[in-house]
């Protein structure tokens, strides 16, 4: 039994990291090319347009993956943790459903319609495709996080009398707070992906000197959006997330923290390795009343420990769970500093001459997801040992009739799918970034020449 | 009152479970002209995939019993299936982004190796449905991908029955598929699917029938539901009027008269066997009253309704997506018109 818990839990935490690799870019992408499309309309430019095209293909390619391994994510519900399902289904199916009917039909619809229908729709009807696009990815990605966040803080269910839950008020699973806060958070990360990746992108072409012009519109925007989302995604959403953690979970706060001890005036480390036997902090760098500020703003303001509750009910691998969480918060530090340097420089009218910013820009672009994946663990594990917070363990809620043996089968097929979708996913993202946003399939270019000129129909 | 939304709830989930299945499986058989193929699939076959996703997605909200007890109990075919629609994809993809004629031919293969299996899984896991499965008290199975071919109850996913199933399902869809090409091709190609399709039909009217008495040997109580309520019997007539005017279209050359009779068919079957199961969703090969019904699977009347709200509003919806995006695509499809559009 053991062994299959462990292989379940491994293969649903593969299968949701890989995939959310993609979703995240698509999410952070769609407003950015609503701004293109946008700017292309109000200054009649069409070398706005060629961006947002450019941008469309490479959100085409990460939306279809994104699609394929999101199917799985939802069979699994069923397949490996069928006695979740059957204990919480009545709930959080609801939500999952949405996402399919509602939010999943308008951003392929629109998507389609975005890439393939430029020649048949006017110039208004494309920039509302473009913004259908983002409205259905941003609705997908909140019925998603709404699912989450029902496991996190479960509300609007009752018990019926088989002991499963069914939902007892719509309005409290679709507006449960913890959703709301857990959205703005996980959006604006998703967003400092898309402008991370579009910057590194721009950055590439000025250094290498081809399609400048595009190059340093990618730069402007992603710079510009970078800077504005990730002071956002320290205040106020991070600050709302880390509230909302210390109100309803204050055992995963104290383990993110790894605060053994209920102590006032808690500080903050900001570095260190926790020790899990001697139950210290060994080499802590810590800033001292700090967490108590942050987390109640009064500087000596009690902060529950893990001493507080049974060592049964602490997240099972709390060295992990305070490394991704400090990942998560330095990374996004490091963000706020390289976009407030390369905004500097941007204002200075400096950027695009400034070389080493360049190279950083371009070679950051993974870091986003990392910090995104480690929020996401950050999540994920400090809700454990719960699969409902307070209703259902982790260990009640997997399928008992499917063996480790079997799921090891599927998760190592997993792992081989995966490789060759990352195969095929880098070959197709290099030939467009190769290819670059020329206007080859530009609709409005006649075949003699290239360009209309300046744009005018 | 509850019960009726459920059912209509459950009709119109079977209902576009055939879209999804139907639509998306309509490229079995190709290996000429390709490209055309591809084009006349290429902006609706994710789309497709969609309808796959909000079906599991609404099986989920109103029966998660029976989402929990079934999914996990055919855990390796679904997962396979789940491989095989990632493959397919992988396929179209590469396909149309390389022009080497060796690897060009290699995911023409794997494209089409994978489609078969699907139409094959399809079929059979359908059989399993009407066969029984090896459920225990708690609602709980799993099946083996095969044991020893007996239908029994030790059950594997395929047996005898189910494999006739699997074929069943291959056929109609390669017929489905190239009526469906048909009607998006004209020339050369169109003659080869309609050569197909035609020729097929006395292999359909034979499996028709040889998988009805097969479904009658396993279940003998099949029958009940038609004697009970006879409007039932609406549904065999439906699908022998089908495969006549199947026929009749073929002979007239009236492509879209012979894909809404596939249509009709595939409904008709699929109808069918809900009807004949009603009320049962998964019945047991076990012990009867095992078995899982819209009764002891539904979640909550709070649950129900209110999905039932969103979910018609939702369905309207892509209705409405859908006919706009096939309106915008319609018409046939020639290779070398708008060579400059995406790569297909």
């Amino acid at each position: 039994m053991e062994s299959a818990l462990l292989i379940h839990r491994l293969q649903f935490a593969f299968t949701v990291t890989y995939h959310y690799l993609f979703p995240q870019l698509t999410m952070g992408l769609a407003p950015l090319i609503v701004i293109l499309k946008t700017v292309a309309i109000r200054k009649n430019d069409e070398t706005y347009n060629q961006a947002a095209r450019f941008w469309a293909k490479i959100f085409g390619i990460n939306f279809a993956i994104g699609v394929v391994t999101g199917i799985p994510m939802e069979f699994q519900f069923g397949t490996n943790w069928s006695h979740f399902s059957r204990f919480a289904g009545g709930v959080i199916g609801q939500t999952l459903a949405m996402e399919g009917c509602f939010a999943f039909f308008l951003e392929s619809t629109f998507l389609g319609l975005f890439l393939y229908g430029e020649k048949r729709l006017s110039k208004t009807m494309h920039w509302f495709a473009a913004f259908m696009v983002f409205v259905g990815s941003w609705a997908s990605g909140y019925f998603i996080v709404a699912t989450d966040a029902w496991m996190q803080n479960p509300v609007g269910y009752e018990k019926a009398a088989d002991g499963s839950l069914q939902l007892a008020s719509f309005w409290a699973l679709v507006l449960n707070p913890w959703a709301w806060l857990q959205y703005a958070h996980n959006m604006s990360g998703a967003v400092i992906t898309g402008a991370f990746v579009m910057a590194a992108v721009g950055a590439l072409y000025l250094l290498s000197n081809q399609h400048v012009e595009q190059a340093r519109i990618f730069v402007r925007l992603g710079v510009i959006a970078g800077l504005i989302v990730s002071l956002l995604q320290l205040f106020p959403t991070g600050d709302w997330a880390g509230k909302m953690v210390a109100q309803k979970q204050p055992v995963t706060l104290a383990a993110m923290e790894a605060l053994f001890d209920t102590q006032h005036g808690a500080p903050l480390v900001i570095i260190g390795q926790p020790n899990m036997a001697t139950r210290h902090i060994d080499n802590p760098i810590q800033v001292p009343k700090m967490l108590s500020f942050l987390t109640y703003r009064r500087w000596n303001a009690t902060v529950k420990g893990l001493d507080e509750v049974p060592e049964t009910d602490w997240p099972q691998n709390i060295p992990l769970l305070y490394y991704a969480y400090h990942i998560m918060v330095g990374l996004g530090t490091l963000f706020i500093a390289v976009m407030a340097v390369a905004a500097f420089l941007l204002w200075r009218k400096k950027l695009y001459q400034t070389h080493w910013v360049l190279w950083l820009l371009m070679l950051m672009f993974p870091l986003p997801y990392v910090a995104n994946t480690a929020g996401w663990m950050t999540a994920e594990m400090g809700r454990q040992p719960w699969l409902v917070y307070g209703l259902m363990r982790t260990e009640e809620g997997f399928s008992r009739m499917v063996s480790a043996g079997n799921g090891w089968f599927t998760f190592l097929g997993f792992a081989g799918m995966y490789t060759l979708l990352s195969i095929l996913f880098l070959f197709l993202v290099r030939r467009e970034i190769e290819h670059g946003p020329e206007p080859v399939n530009a609709p409005e270019a006649p075949k003699s020449g290239r360009l209309n000129p300046v744009g005018v129909r | 009152m509850i019960v009726a939304v459920m059912v209509a709830i459950y009709v119109l989930l079977d209902g576009f479970d055939i879209g999804s299945g139907a639509v998306h499986l309509i490229i079995a058989r190709n290996d000429t002209e390709r490209r055309t193929i591809l084009r006349a699939i290429g902006p609706v076959w994710d789309g497709n995939e969609v309808w796959l996703l909000a079906a599991g997605g609404t099986l989920y909200f109103a029966f998660p019993l029976l989402y929990a007890s079934s999914f996990s109990g055919f855990y390796l075919p679904l997962i396979i299936v789940l491989w095989l629609l990632m493959l397919r994809g992988i396929g179209i993809e590469f396909r149309s982004h390389l022009h080497d004629g060796l690897w060009t031919s290699f995911f023409d293969v794997i494209f089409s190796i994978a489609s078969i299996l699907l139409a094959i899984f399809f079929g059979a896991a359908l059989g399993n449905v009407v066969r029984g499965v090896p459920l225990n008290a708690d609602g709980y199975f799993f099946e083996p991908l095969w044991t020893n071919f007996h239908v029994g109850t030790e059950n594997g996913i395929l047996d005898w029955y189910t494999v006739i199933m699997g074929v069943v399902a291959l056929v109609t869809l390669v017929v489905h598929g190239s009526l469906y090409l048909a009607t998006k091709t004209e020339g050369e190609l169109n003659t080869r699917a309609r050569r197909v399709a035609f020729g097929l039909w006395p292999v359909q009217v034979l499996l028709t029938i040889v998988s009805l008495s097969a479904t009658l040997l396993v279940r003998p109580g099949i029958l009940t539901n038609f004697s009970k309520w006879p409007i039932g019997y609406v549904i065999p007539l439906v699908v022998v009027g089908s495969l006549v005017y199947l026929l009749v279209a073929q002979r007239q050359k009236n492509d879209k008269g012979a894909f809404l009779a596939s249509c009709g068919y595939i409904a008709g079957m699929l109808v069918g066997a809900a009807f004949a199961l009603y009320p049962n969703v998964l019945p047991a090969s076990t012990d009867p009253s095992f078995s899982l019904t819209i009764y002891n699977t539904a979640a909550g009347a709070h649950g129900l309704s209110v999905g039932f709200v969103w979910w018609t509003l939702g369905m309207i919806l892509a209705f409405t997506y859908f006919v706009f995006i096939y309106r915008m695509f319609r018409g046939k499809v020639r290779v070398e018109e708008g060579a400059s559009g995406h790569g297909y």
